[in-house]
């Protein structure tokens, strides 16, 4: 009996003091952020979208080796010596000509891995985080500054400059007449062709 | 008002049509705003924003837009539904949650049916609902709405005996049935509302009654019969579109209709509290629908404070607290009444 009373007694004071809480919390500024209109800052190592500035590339594919998804896609040329490619902003001098650098960013994990071998810190992640796309082709970012006909002019160069050399060394070779010259020669080729 | 309209329209079918549509003038932008004003109670209370955009301000178009898409819904009847009482149903839940507004005094000039039974009618129609949850339930053929309907009869039934022993208990002291007769007997200042007489059994009459009216308009902690974690949403679960819409719009309808109810009989209905002042007639439609609309918002205020009741423990809190204490109450002021 003495149970009862009490349970209906902490029942009824229990909701009051549910109620007050309750009460409370109605004029405690809310926690939501309206998105669009207003963003939380993000940490300060935050990986979101990549960006890869190209005036630094030195063509090393080291990113493109630490890429886990492979998402990173580059192919580079060897330059011919007469040419000059500039250096990078940590003075290192450029020698390979970047015909193609995409990053498929539907592929892409956000891992972070490409950014620490990079030696002239050149790829890096952003703090862009919205990008989506209705096509998911549209999120394979190229980010080489080679014209199309830039890039065949430089290959046609680049072909010219091996066969000459190829000459040269053929004619080197039969003045010397070595047998291990011979060997080497097609490999060389071979090589040259992958590239192109 | 009836006289008024008389005068101007010699026709009684106008003149009862008009009397008829008034509460219904309050009832849809009510149920609007407080579906509106629930989201936003709901949302505060746990420290969100709910509705922002629609609008503008605070989102205050929202149901205007949610009742513009729930109209162009497809209506859609399950198969294997009784397609009579499936169609029948919403219908008749709102016109048993209307139907109580037919004796509801909203000011001392409008009240659409000034009966000399009126609490005694709207206790009477207002069980309607329990039909239409019923059929609703049975018609869906499934499975949750039948649990749902089935938990809402019962709870309904168990919860109407302490409701209208906790009204008798006002009734005893006004001595009437009439609801204008008892506002009128409530007039002056606000301690001689019936909630500070006799006190304390009045007041406890009315905790009473308040709670009973939670369970009976289905509001949580006692909305078992659509709760939605366990029972999809209850005997609206097949429903969709305009039906849904009837629904909700009964649902709404009968929280202000229980908290009419209780301003009423316990807070002076239409009367100021404070004596003449603010006294009249458009102010007496004020008061009452400020008082109801407090009660509301204290609906709204438990719902989002309080977790949902078991079955047995509903049952618990109806046959073994709230029943003997409204037979407490009304013995003891029968018998203060006597002496």
């Amino acid at each position: 009996m003495k149970k009862y009373f009490r349970d209906i007694f902490k029942s009824l004071w229990t909701i009051l003091i549910g109620m007050k809480v309750t009460l409370g919390h109605l004029f405690v500024p809310a926690v939501t952020i309206q998105y669009p209109d207003t963003k939380l800052k993000l940490p300060e190592r935050a990986r979101n979208r990549l960006y890869v500035n190209m005036d630094d590339c030195i063509g090393c594919l080291q990113c493109k080796m630490a890429c886990p998804v492979d998402c990173i896609d580059i192919e580079t040329i060897k330059s011919i010596p007469t040419d000059d490619l500039g250096t990078t902003s940590t003075g290192q001098k450029k020698k390979l000509w970047v015909t193609k650098f995409t990053i498929d960013n539907a592929k892409c994990c956000y891992c972070g891995l490409c950014t620490y071998p990079c030696p002239t810190e050149c790829i890096k992640m952003t703090e862009v985080y919205e990008f989506s796309e209705f096509d998911r082709n549209n999120l394979i970012y190229n980010f080489s500054t080679l014209m199309p006909d830039e890039v065949s002019s430089i290959k046609a160069k680049t072909l010219e400059y091996e066969k000459e050399q190829a000459a040269k060394k053929a004619s080197t070779a039969t003045q010397v007449k070595s047998p291990s010259s011979q060997t080497t020669q097609p490999k060389g080729e071979q090589s040259a062709e992958k590239k192109i | 008002m009836e006289l008024f309209l008389r005068n101007i329209i010699d026709n009684d079918f106008f003149v009862y049509t008009l009397m008829a549509i008034v509460p219904l003038l309050w009832i849809l932008p009510y149920a609007l705003f407080v579906i509106w004003l629930e989201r936003k109670v709901s949302a505060h209370m746990q420290d969100r924003l709910g509705p922002m955009r629609t609008g503008g301000w605070h989102g205050w178009l929202q149901t205007i837009a949610d009742m513009l898409k729930l109209l162009q819904k497809e209506d859609i009847i399950p198969v294997a539904a009784d397609k009579k009482l499936f169609n029948l149903a919403p219908y008749i839940m709102f016109a048993g949650s209307y139907a109580v507004f037919a004796a509801i005094p909203f000011s001392s000039a409008y009240i659409g049916s000034d009966m000399n039974i009126g609490i005694f009618y709207i206790i009477a129609v207002s069980s309607l609902a329990v039909v239409a949850i019923l059929m609703a339930g049975w018609a869906s053929n499934n499975k949750w709405s039948l649990f749902g309907a089935m938990r809402s009869a019962a709870q309904i039934v168990s919860y109407e005996i302490p409701t209208a022993l906790a009204i008798l208990a006002v009734v005893m002291i006004a001595g009437t049935l009439s609801l204008q007769e008892i506002n009128h007997q409530q007039v002056g200042w606000f301690w001689n509302w019936y909630i500070f007489k006799k006190f304390p059994f009045v007041f406890i009459a009315f905790i009473i009654y308040f709670i009973a009216s939670l369970a009976e308009v289905n509001r949580t902690p006692f909305d078992i019969p659509e709760a939605e974690s366990e029972l999809v949403a209850g005997y609206i679960t097949e429903y969709s579109g305009m039906k849904f819409a009837m629904f909700m719009l009964a649902e709404f309808v009968n929280m202000f209709a229980v908290s009419a109810i209780a301003a009423t009989l316990f807070l002076g209905g239409w009367n100021s509290p404070f004596g003449n002042f603010m006294d009249g007639p458009m102010w007496g439609a004020f008061w009452f629908l400020s008082k109801g609309m407090f009660f509301v918002f204290i609906q709204m205020w438990l719902r989002w404070t309080l977790p949902r009741l078991r079955v047995d423990q509903l049952m618990y809190v109806s046959w073994k607290v709230l029943t003997p204490w409204a037979f407490v109450c009304v013995l003891a002021i029968g018998l203060w009444i006597m002496l």
